[in-house]
């Protein structure tokens, strides 16, 4: 397992063995490789849900290598061209009909930012699945928050820089949020901006941050909470420690290595998952209006306000929970309230580990209590994702509230509910289902 | 105070009164008609290009509607531009705006911008409506009005193919007054390909798209039967 010791590799007299043991005199090349993939244990029954951590890898690898080409021809700069268009916007579309090849590596990008969180969104429900969150694994999952925290304001800052009517006003009224935060709010506001609008300076700092800043926070982030999976090792849609049961050598017994077992299936995994997003990518890649909206394909006018400002669909819950603030408290304002409540409802996934207080870690063990729970909190977050696209309306007002109310309840009542269950008894050895 | 919060992210909505539910025909004409799509190029640079620009768009592009390099220069660059430059409007925009109250939009992508979410031929089929929506009204400043978008700044640029409609007051239905050089059947017709080449000019390489779409997910099929294999073949041993 990871963190164990491993001989260095004595060369077997050929030129490629004699330069993998120099190596591994020098780097631990030997013992990466088998702490982490060829002797690195994993459950043997793992199911659906556990290739979308791997996906989500590759479509990270996605992003960045198509983010490298599209900063070869990205301009950004909010002013107007000859035509009177932002050079910005224009760039863009260069990419999409100048590049040779570019708009393929364009909608790959595009395509991929609303990849990755459908991705993540499915390794996050694992992990409310099968309790994956549970003792020993509080510090991956805790990583994994980060790095979800991380996506989103790398997501934000990537929307910016087309720089279209959509880029333009979703800034606008997200940056102004911040300035609901009392005292230090309107100078917080115009520090992110770096103006008094959303402007040329906006455009600039959102660039560094999505190539530079977050990115490499991204990745430290993922190393960590790959580190700390292996460390612990993986759960399994048992929810049970196959570290109990070790074999003379001290294999667990339903362990299996990581290579090649995993790597040949997560490869059908990662082939079935880019006929998917090939399918969005060549005959749908505008994802009906969602992927990229339609009112992004006019340039930014900031005297011009769309009729209707919503996020990208990956955001809406959060918008919606924001939305659904809708009171004073304690003298301060409601969209105040709102702010707190879309960070709460974001960080509070972080919390998971201790609240959860059932005594089995998997769905399959638990009883209706929890079932009925988590399908609710599903439905719950997808009807407050729809309001999320949609104009406010005193209804859908309405009903956000009432999602919003669940919402939280489904964590902050976790302590009371989750220990309330029915459990059935836990295998000793793990099940192929 | 949901008032307060909601004026404070909406306010500037109110005030854009945008067209409202219309009814909207349907776009009958597709991209793949390349005699169709070089009609509409030629009405493009006739009767839209004069104000509106198609700035991000290459003459030479045009070649892909199965034109020649002298063919799109005798035929459809009226100024001195190079086959290589892209489709900048003539007009000086400030002008523009004195004479229509707001600067025509660009137009390379005008038929994505105007889709809707969930109803990817939007676009077209607003365009193809509003472009046949013109009528006489003599209350605005250009003398045009259009059912579609209410007190356009556009007059009707084609009103000598289409003819003048007008508003009867008593149906609210819109019937031509003046005949124009075509027959309502011809000028939807030719309305048809001036839509289908904005369509096709906002992603031109889109029918390429799909064809390698076609070829990318065969190749994928193929692969995810070699990875399936392989798959069941090292995991034969696993109970």
């Amino acid at each position: 397992m990871a963190g164990g010791t491993y001989e260095k590799y004595k060369s077997d007299g050929s030129i490629g063995g004699n330069i993998l043991e120099w190596v591994d005199a020098r780097f631990p090349a030997t013992s990466m490789w088998k702490g982490h993939l060829s002797e690195y244990y994993a459950p043997k029954n793992f199911n659906f849900w556990y290739f979308f951590g791997s996906l989500a890898l590759l479509v990270l690898v996605i992003q960045i290598v198509t983010g490298i080409f599209l900063v070869m021809h990205y301009k950004p700069d909010a002013a107007l061209n000859a035509n009177g268009v932002p050079v910005a916007f224009a760039s863009v579309e260069y990419i999409m009909r100048d590049v040779p090849g570019g708009w393929i590596i364009r909608y790959m990008h595009s395509t991929g930012a609303s990849a990755f969180f459908i991705v993540v969104y499915l390794h996050m429900f694992r992990g409310l699945l099968y309790g994956s969150y549970r003792k020993p694994r509080e510090l991956t999952w805790l990583f994994g928050v980060g790095i979800f925290l991380c996506l989103m304001g790398e997501a934000f800052f990537g929307y910016l820089l087309p720089w279209g009517q959509m880029s333009f006003w979703g800034a606008q009224v997200i940056v102004n949020l911040f300035s609901a935060i009392p005292v230090i709010g309107p100078d917080l506001s115009i520090l992110i901006r770096g103006d008094f609008v959303v402007g040329d300076a906006t455009l600039n700092r959102f660039f560094s941050f999505h190539v530079i800043a977050f990115p490499l926070v991204l990745l430290g982030l993922i190393a960590a909470h790959v580190l700390a999976l292996h460390e612990t090792g993986s759960n399994n849609p048992d929810g049970i420690d196959i570290k109990e049961k070790k074999d003379a050598n001290g294999i667990p017994l339903d362990g299996i290595p990581f290579h090649p077992y995993y790597t040949v299936k997560d490869i059908v995994g990662v082939v079935v998952f880019l006929m998917v997003f090939s399918a969005v990518m060549f005959f749908a890649p505008e994802g009906g209006g969602y992927f990229l909206e339609t009112p992004n394909f006019y340039p930014a006018d900031p005297l011009k306000t769309p009729p209707h400002i919503a996020p990208v669909w990956y955001f809406t819950p959060y918008y919606s929970i924001l939305r659904a603030m809708v009171w004073n408290f304690f003298g301060l304002d409601a969209k105040f309230w709102g702010v707190v409540g879309m960070g709460a409802s974001v960080v509070i996934f972080a919390f998971l580990p201790w609240l959860d207080r059932s005594p089995v870690r998997s769905i399959r063990y638990r009883g209706p209590i929890y079932k009925t729970m988590l399908t609710i909190f599903v439905i719950c977050f997808f009807i407050l994702g729809y309001l999320g696209t949609l104009s406010p309306s005193p209804m859908g007002e309405l009903i956000s509230q009432v999602c919003t109310v669940f919402y939280f309840f489904f964590f902050l009542g976790m302590p009371w509910w989750s220990r309330m269950d029915k459990f059935k008894p836990v295998p000793e050895r793990v099940t192929m289902k | 105070m949901k008032k307060f919060l909601i004026a404070l992210l909406f306010a500037p909505v109110l005030a854009f009164a945008s067209g409202g539910s219309v009814h909207v025909d349907k776009w009958p004409g597709s991209v793949g008609d390349k005699a169709a799509l070089q009609n509409g190029a030629k009405l493009f640079v006739n009767y839209c290009l004069n104000c509106h620009g198609a700035s991000y768009m290459r003459y030479k592009n045009l070649v892909d509607l199965g034109l020649t390099e002298q063919a799109v220069k005798d035929s459809l660059m009226f100024t001195s531009d190079k086959i290589g430059g892209l489709m900048a409007v003539a007009a000086r925009s400030d002008e523009q705006k004195l004479w229509f109250g707001a600067t025509p939009p660009d137009l390379t992508i005008i038929a994505r911008a105007r889709g809707e979410a969930g109803n990817a031929g939007a676009g077209a089929d607003w365009l193809y409506t509003y472009l046949r929506s013109f009528y006489r009204d003599p209350n605005r400043p250009t003398g045009w009005n259009n059912t579609v978008f209410e007190n356009v700044g556009m007059p009707n640029p084609l009103w000598g193919l289409q003819g003048q409609q007008v508003m009867n007051p008593e149906t609210h239905k819109l019937e031509l007054a003046v005949p124009g050089k075509y027959t309502a059947q011809e000028y939807d017709k030719q309305i048809s390909d001036l839509v289908g080449f904005m369509v096709w000019m906002g992603e031109p390489q889109q029918e390429f798209r799909r064809t390698l779409g076609f070829f990318v997910l065969a190749f994928l099929a193929l692969l995810f039967v070699v990875a399936y294999a392989l798959k069941k073949e090292f995991w034969k041993d696993i109970h």
